[in-house]
């Protein structure tokens, strides 16, 4: 059974830092395991979601942000919606993802990979061009036959674009982008 | 009660691999009489990405819609998607419960938000404002080989301090929507377990075995048709069910749609009209056997008689054409 040593490593800050940037109290988590009981996802994760909780619970900033379950959290709320504590598990594990990726601390690169590619075809449309966004992850990513089976399916069906749609505002959208961006620098 | 006009938020899935969503949808609420307007130049609302990125940004992008909504004095928003629904929901959670996270995502955006816009499911709409009596009123037909096994999705109810709609456990406006649209529905316990979500791309195999268990859930509960109200469920229940069958060597075959489909079905239009033809597991066996409810009435009467031990007199056969609007 793995054992959180808690002689060294008990970060204070990131304790505090998560509970600022979620709005959430971890330590009302009293380990009952409802969130893990109902996650669809546990069974793909490292650490279940409530044993998340207990590592940042005890500070364990490393465990937390090098793992897979922070990135294969799906934000499906049942831990949230099923917490006792009315804590927003879900809330945390986002706050989490967004910390990881900030520190470039990324364990599941395809997930990341494929979250940055869509939001590029936002930044550069407006709106998603679904087409763009599976070609330019396929290449990115290297899985370059990934979903190639659902074209013929799509295409015979009528449901895809081949073309993308840049509404007029795009540029109002890449505004957004480029203000966030230089907003983060300047907390840097 | 419904208002007097709406907004309609498509999304970018609407425009794309879910459009037969957008053009069933389109037909229902017109049938009853819900007027929406659709805002000029949305963009995308950051859906999952975007809050994996930074909550201010993300709400950013989903605010940018709502002062669009928000300048046209409309109040409530038709948004058919769940993850669209959300985003909008958040932002606008977060922008009324502190006025520092409000200042910080209108300092990203051009136009301010003032918070004026309720974002709700298209099905919340329906159930809430149309009314089931309402629904009824306007069915023509009946699909009497239908056993639909309703699928909410994981966010259409979810949290509920921020859907407010619904049960967040056990939801039932989809079930008595289609039940009053002459539908027989069955319950499932999956009604509300993930698909797998966006993960469809970069973790095929997760989102496969998890849709897996969604599928067996709904034909062992008797279902022969599921009716969701989300693109990406449709995506992984459809599209990628013949993946799930490679997968986990299962022979599935049946048929998705969106519950605004099978309410056009019901009301008598024609599988054109309804965009029936982008479903990938063809559902053509309950339009083949569509009736008018004038005929499933008589055919309920013919087999009531028939049960009667008193009346031995078989009812004259009548043809009937199902009729259908196109």
């Amino acid at each position: 059974m793995y054992t959180i040593n808690l002689s060294n490593d008990v970060d204070l800050d990131f304790i505090k830092a998560v509970s600022k940037e979620s709005g959430e109290n971890p330590s009302l988590c009293y380990q009952c395991g409802n969130c893990t009981a109902g996650c669809p996802y546990t069974q793909y994760f490292d650490y279940p979601v409530s044993q998340v909780m207990r590592l940042l619970q005890t500070g364990q900033k490393d465990t937390i942000l090098n793992s897979k379950a922070i990135w294969l959290c799906a934000t499906c709320e049942t831990c949230t919606t099923r917490c006792p504590c009315e804590i927003d598990v879900a809330g945390i594990m986002d706050t989490l993802r967004i910390i990881a990726r900030r520190e470039n601390r990324v364990s599941e690169k395809d997930v990341k990979l494929f979250y940055d590619t869509f939001l590029n075809s936002m930044k550069q449309f407006g709106r998603i061009y679904e087409v763009g966004i599976l070609l330019a992850y396929n290449l990115k990513s290297g899985h370059w036959l990934a979903d190639a089976e659902l074209g013929p399916k799509v295409m015979s069906h009528g449901k895809i674009h081949f073309l993308p749609k840049k509404i007029k505002g795009a540029d109002k959208v890449a505004q957004i982008f480029n203000r966030f961006q230089e907003k983060g620098k300047k907390h840097d | 009660m419904i208002e007097t006009a709406y907004g309609y938020y498509a999304g970018c899935s609407l425009e794309g691999t879910a459009s037969e969503y957008d053009t069933s949808l389109k037909v229902v609420l017109k049938v009853l009489g819900v007027d929406f307007r659709e805002p000029d130049d949305w963009s995308c609302c950051g859906s999952t990405p975007a809050h994996t990125v930074d909550h201010v940004f993300a709400a950013a992008l989903a605010a940018r819609n709502l002062a669009i909504v928000e300048k046209t004095g409309l109040k409530t928003l038709i948004t058919p998607c769940p993850s669209c629904m959300t985003a909008f929901k958040k932002a606008q959670h977060g922008m009324t419960k502190s006025d520092t996270f409000k200042q910080e995502v209108n300092e990203l955006l051009d136009e301010p938000y003032e918070c004026g816009v309720f974002a709700k499911s298209a099905l919340q709409v329906i159930y809430e404002d149309v009314g089931l009596e309402a629904i009824a009123v306007k069915v023509t037909h009946a699909l009497p080989d239908l056993k639909v096994a309703p699928y909410y999705g994981c966010i259409l109810n979810r949290p509920p301090e921020i859907a407010q709609f619904d049960d967040p456990e056990n939801p039932v406006s989809m079930d008595k929507v289609l039940t009053a649209a002459g539908v027989e529905v069955c319950d499932f316990a999956f009604k509300m377990e993930c698909c797998g979500a966006a993960f469809g791309v970069p973790k095929r195999d997760m989102v496969n075995q998890l849709t897996y268990k969604v599928l067996s859930m709904a034909v062992d509960a008797g279902a022969n048709c599921i009716a969701v109200a989300c693109p990406l469920c449709h995506q992984n229940l459809d599209l990628r069910q013949g993946q799930v069958n490679s997968l986990m060597g299962s022979s599935f075959d049946i048929p998705v749609l969106y519950f605004s489909q099978i309410m056009g079905l019901a009301y008598g239009y024609s599988p054109e009209a309804l965009a029936m033809d982008k479903v990938i597991v063809s559902a053509e066996r309950f339009v083949r056997t569509r009736i008018t409810t004038e005929e499933a009435r008589e055919n309920k009467e013919k087999e009531a008689r028939a049960k009667s031990p008193k009346s031995k007199t078989t009812g004259t056969k009548e043809e009937t054409k199902s009729e259908e609007i196109e």
